[in-house]
């Protein structure tokens, strides 16, 4: 792979600048603890304990408000679907969290920015059934992650149909503009990761590899920025990678030829292997796409639990002068995000055409 | 634990939207852009095809044209040759008409000359005859002043006439 320098540096990269961070932060973290001790008893009541695990939970988990700043945030609608039918209505009724809100059919109420039904108000439920309920309820909502990944198809969408229409009207001449940044960007997903992975058959798998290298990369990126667009954190989402790795997963297998399904079922082992071989190539199956989804997922996420750990450094320490140390950090953290984005994006795209091209090859015995 | 499990919610609208997006991009922009870069990448592949062509094509010409100099060069060669030739024998030739015409001219001169010289002497000749005559004339005149000896001549000249 023409890459792997990039992959080899990166994790020295990666390695050394934890390793002299976690040092670092050891010694300071037994020198609170320290501190701590003396200082408990002196802690009044009404101050809030800062707990950094909670709030990077909550920044990297899905939400149904969306914080803008300060105080102002925006309500999004709740859509449930329950064993009685949808109800809509919007998140403002949990007035964040602190009021149930009675719906059509039941009650409910935000626990850890989760929809579920409660008891209260209506004597007819007993808690047995809240519970049986409660595992019926699918919550449908436009989530902070729904609206943001809605705003990057806008994005996407403007993006590439100016370009395909800059495409039209220059036609057979040199791209200009936006067009010229994008070429370049479509021609290595064409030239470097389609046509050596897939083959002569390329052609038909460009849409989806360039749509899943555009949505990933441009969802990494718009994760990146801390405010409003940003502030979501879609590709580090379990659900979104599981959607995208599903979708390999269904591409890859559907366009399997002979070959492939041969090696999986009728290997050129004895037949008394075969009881073995099988359950061990369905594994197979499943566990390259399960891999895409866990790296995107894990990738995406321990960069933000990361940037949001050093941020979180200055209010464990109750000090403004951390940020002299937890700034450069983060600035350092964001650079080398800005690197994963793109490369997490062309990782993915790379092992689908992967993938791909493993299922759809032709032996010529 | 929370972090890992996917929600339903979020697994329904990505599905959705991102087949909705896959299907606009697909539809709206990955095909005709790839369409036009592949066009283009064709079309430039032409174009330096028929430059290599045009190249070879070039090359062939300069030859052909070297060799057609060439020939061109020894057909000059040749021409000159046998106009050289051409020219030598049409002015030896020209030589021999002029010594032949000259000849000819020369012996048309003395037969005028000749002639002149005849026509001249035929003319004294006339002058001296009628030169004589007159004095024949006059001398016969003076010798016939006198009838008497006229008719005497005339009578003996009767004479002689015998029928």
């Amino acid at each position: 792979m023409y890459f792997s320098h990039i992959l080899k540096s990166k994790k020295i990269a990666l390695s050394l600048v934890l390793g002299v961070f976690l040092t670092f932060c050891t010694c300071k973290t037994f020198a609170i603890q320290h501190e701590e001790g003396h200082n408990e008893a002196a802690k009044t009541e009404t101050e809030k304990e800062f707990n950094p695990s909670e709030v990077i939970l909550e920044h990297i988990a899905d939400s149904h408000m969306w914080h803008l700043w300060g105080h102002t945030s925006v309500a999004l609608p709740v859509i449930l679907y329950t064993d009685k039918g949808l109800e809509t209505f919007s998140a403002d009724k949990f007035e964040h969290g602190h009021a149930d809100h009675a719906g059509k059919y039941y009650t409910y109420r935000l626990v850890k920015d989760k929809v579920h039904i409660v008891a209260e108000n209506d004597t007819l439920l007993s808690a047995a059934t809240v519970l049986k309920l409660n595992k019926k309820l699918i919550d449908l909502s436009i989530t902070r992650n729904v609206v943001s990944m809605w705003m990057s198809m806008i994005l996407l969408l403007i993006i590439f149909l100016s370009v395909s229409a800059a495409y039209k009207k220059r036609e057979g001449k040199a791209p200009k503009g936006l067009q010229s940044f994008m070429e370049p960007i479509i021609m290595f997903v064409r030239d470097d990761i389609a046509r050596p992975n897939i083959g002569y058959k390329y052609q038909r798998f460009m849409p989806l590899l360039l749509t899943i290298f555009f949505f990933i990369w441009i969802n990494n990126l718009i994760g990146l920025v801390p405010f409003f667009p940003g502030g979501a954190n879609l590709t580090g989402n379990i659900a979104v990678t599981f959607v995208l790795a599903f979708i390999t997963l269904i591409i890859v297998n559907v366009n399997g030829n002979k070959y492939y399904w041969k090696h999986i079922f009728a290997p050129d082992v004895p037949v008394w292997l075969y009881p073995i071989m099988w359950p061990v190539e369905l594994v197979g199956i499943i566990s390259k796409p399960f891999a895409l989804m866990i790296r995107l997922f894990a990738n995406i996420t321990a960069g933000h639990i990361i940037v949001l750990s050093l941020i979180s450094l200055i209010f464990v320490f109750k000090s403004a002068y951390v940020s002299v140390v937890s700034v450069p950090f983060v600035v350092f953290m964001d650079v080398l995000e800005l690197l994963v984005a793109a490369l997490q994006a062309f990782i993915f795209t790379l092992l689908t055409a992967l993938f791909i091209g493993t299922a759809i090859e032709e032996h010529h015995h | 634990m929370e972090l890992v499990t996917p929600e339903i919610g979020l697994v329904f609208w990505t599905t959705v939207s991102f087949l909705i997006l896959f299907f606009l991009l697909a539809k709206f922009a990955w095909k005709p852009i790839m369409g036009a870069i592949d066009d283009r990448e064709r079309s430039i592949e032409d174009a330096l095809l028929k430059a290599a062509a045009a190249k070879d094509e070039m090359a062939r010409l300069t030859n052909e044209n070297e060799s057609l100099l060439k020939d061109a060069r020894a057909e000059r060669d040749l021409i000159l040759l046998e106009a050289r030739k051409l020219k030598d024998h049409i002015v030896s030739e020209a030589k021999e008409a002029a010594q032949k015409e000259g000849a000819r001219q020369i012996e048309l001169a003395r037969i005028e000359i000749n002639n002149q010289k005849n026509i001249a002497m035929a003319d004294v000749k006339n002058q001296v005859s009628a030169l004589s005559i007159e004095i024949a004339e006059k001398i016969l005149r003076k010798q016939f002043e006198d009838q008497g000896k006229q008719d005497a001549l005339v009578a003996d000249l009767l004479k002689e006439v015998k029928l």
